[in-house]
């Protein structure tokens, strides 16, 4: 069974495109253009791996969807896709351990990750 | 409260006493500061002595006496100086030699008290030192906002040009990768959002130049009659193209003409941004209405629409900068989110209001009032 994958970003062009290179690795994929669609989605759905945008409806949108599936779903790896880090200098490390305290993500991707990348991460955390 | 340090340095244990006690009580208020400021006194009765308080409590006020046991008074002023610290200096002095005067004044001193000194002196002193450190403070203060504002700002700006580069250039890798086979066809799609998010990107630098002209403007901006039905009738035919294609009908519903000092510019700005939103954010088949009236100094205009409307936690957020509902009715609108924090700075440019009722799914009303200015000049903020 093709394994399920959650894209969630509030950019309907970003969330299109990634959703093509996902499906192109061999996935099947679920995605929604807010947090609050995404936590209806997370209700009924059980994905095996999500890929969410930091800022949607508001500043840290990203991290509290992470937060909510983590606790449903303790098993889900999240990867957070930020284009944050770039643009206003703001690091954050999941490894750090302040961080790993509040960030519930298992890895933090910039958004122009290149396909090969990405598709390497996500194979990664789904110990393929 | 607020409490500054004053530390005196003499070596007459008698001066040091009297001032400690003229200023133990000592209040200083200004008619803008919030608090009161008072005074802790600390003392010392030689140069080195006093030194090593300065290191070690960075006191606001130096009052200091030049004919010292151990080093000169105006060596303490010479350390103070060295070491950059932000502390302002008293002379107090028997006999003030002009080159004493002069070295001392090159050396930072900021005042100089002549010694004996009466209560009042040194009280009328210290007041105009304490209101000169109070109004540095707050200026710095006042400056580091600013900065930060600024800085999140152009941290926001950036993200927001450079999510359609992203989108536009994510599309344009699929198309040369042909990813989709060697029919053009199958690249429509990715085509028009490409064109659609150039489109918003020229949107939002066009508002940021109106932003620009706001914020850099001019204070003894000259201001003329405006006909402003006339610049009504402007805007309406800017976006009338756009409202056929939506089929929204746009109607002005006032006949006479309407003049009012102010900046014409402006007002189209204003006018544009509220007609555009309505016509944008409408339903197909809907209304726009826009009334204007004018009462004395007050101008009144009215822009109301028979759109998707805005949830009640909506209204307080649409003036914010880059601020954008999103919603599954307003995602295939594009917009920088910039317009209404226009239109608000300009309204405030004029002493004016705008209020917003509305009621989601029947439509919005922006209702801005403008006063018109006195003289020819504008309050920019």
């Amino acid at each position: 069974m093709k394994k399920k994958i959650l894209i969630v970003d509030d950019d309907m062009d970003y969330l299109f495109q990634m959703r093509l290179k996902v499906e192109q690795m061999g996935f099947e994929t679920i995605t929604a253009e807010s947090q609050a669609e995404a936590e209806k989605v997370i209700m009924e759905i059980k994905p095996d791996l999500c890929i969410l945008d930091l800022m949607m409806e508001s500043d840290d949108s990203g991290f509290i969807l992470s937060y909510k599936i983590k606790r449903k779903y303790p098993d889900v790896p999240v990867i957070i896709a930020t284009a944050v880090t770039a643009e206003t200098g703001m690091t954050f490390d999941v490894h750090a351990d302040e961080n790993t305290q509040w960030i519930n993500a298992d890895l933090f991707l910039d958004k122009g990750i290149r396909f090969d990348q990405l598709q390497r991460e996500i194979k990664k955390l789904l110990k393929l | 409260m607020a409490t500054y340090k004053i530390l005196i340095i003499d070596d007459e244990p008698g001066i040091r006493e009297g001032t400690k006690r003229i200023l133990q009580n000592f209040k200083v208020d200004y008619p803008f500061m919030d608090e009161q400021i008072d005074f802790q006194v600390l003392e010392a009765g030689t140069g080195k002595s006093g030194i090593e308080i300065i290191d070690r409590e960075l006191p606001e006020i130096l009052l200091l006496d030049n004919k010292l046991p151990d080093i000169q008074g105006v060596e303490v002023l010479e350390y103070v100086k060295s070491k950059h610290y932000d502390i302002i200096v008293v002379m107090i002095t028997s006999y003030a030699s002009l080159e004493l005067a002069v070295k001392a004044t090159r050396d930072g001193a900021f005042d100089f008290i002549p010694k004996p000194f009466t209560p009042q002196e040194i009280r009328a002193s210290v007041e105009n030192i304490t209101k000169q450190i109070f109004l540095k403070r707050m200026t710095q203060t006042l400056n580091n906002t600013g900065k930060q504002i600024r800085f999140q700002f152009l941290s926001v700006l950036s993200h927001e040009l450079k999510a359609p580069l992203n989108a536009i250039d994510g599309y344009m890798k699929m198309i040369k990768e042909r990813q989709f086979g060697n029919s053009v066809d199958a690249y429509d799609e990715m085509l028009d959002r490409s064109m659609e998010r150039i489109k918003g990107m020229r949107q939002l630098i066009l508002d940021l130049l109106d932003l620009t002209k706001i914020e850099t403007g001019k204070p003894t901006q000259k201001l003329e009659t405006v006909n402003i039905r006339k610049i009504v009738q402007m805007a309406v035919d800017t976006i009338r193209p756009y409202a056929i294609q939506k089929d929204v009908d746009v109607y002005i519903n006032s006949r006479e003409s309407i003049d009012m000092k102010a900046d014409p510019g402006e007002i189209e700005i204003i006018m544009n941004n509220l007609i555009s939103n309505a016509v944008k954010y409408n339903r197909n088949g809907g209304r726009v209405d826009i009334f204007l009236e004018k009462k004395e100094d007050k101008l009144k205009i009215t822009v109301s629409d028979t759109g998707i409307g805005l949830k009640q936690e909506d209204k307080e957020k649409i003036f914010d900068d880059f601020v954008r509902i999103k919603s599954s009715q307003t995602r295939e609108v594009t917009g920088s989110g910039l317009g209404l924090s226009i239109v608000r700075k300009i309204v405030d440019m004029y002493q004016g209001s705008i209020d917003v009722q509305s009621e989601p799914d029947k439509g919005t009303s922006f209702v801005v009032t403008l006063i018109e200015p006195e003289n020819n000049l504008l309050c920019h903020s």
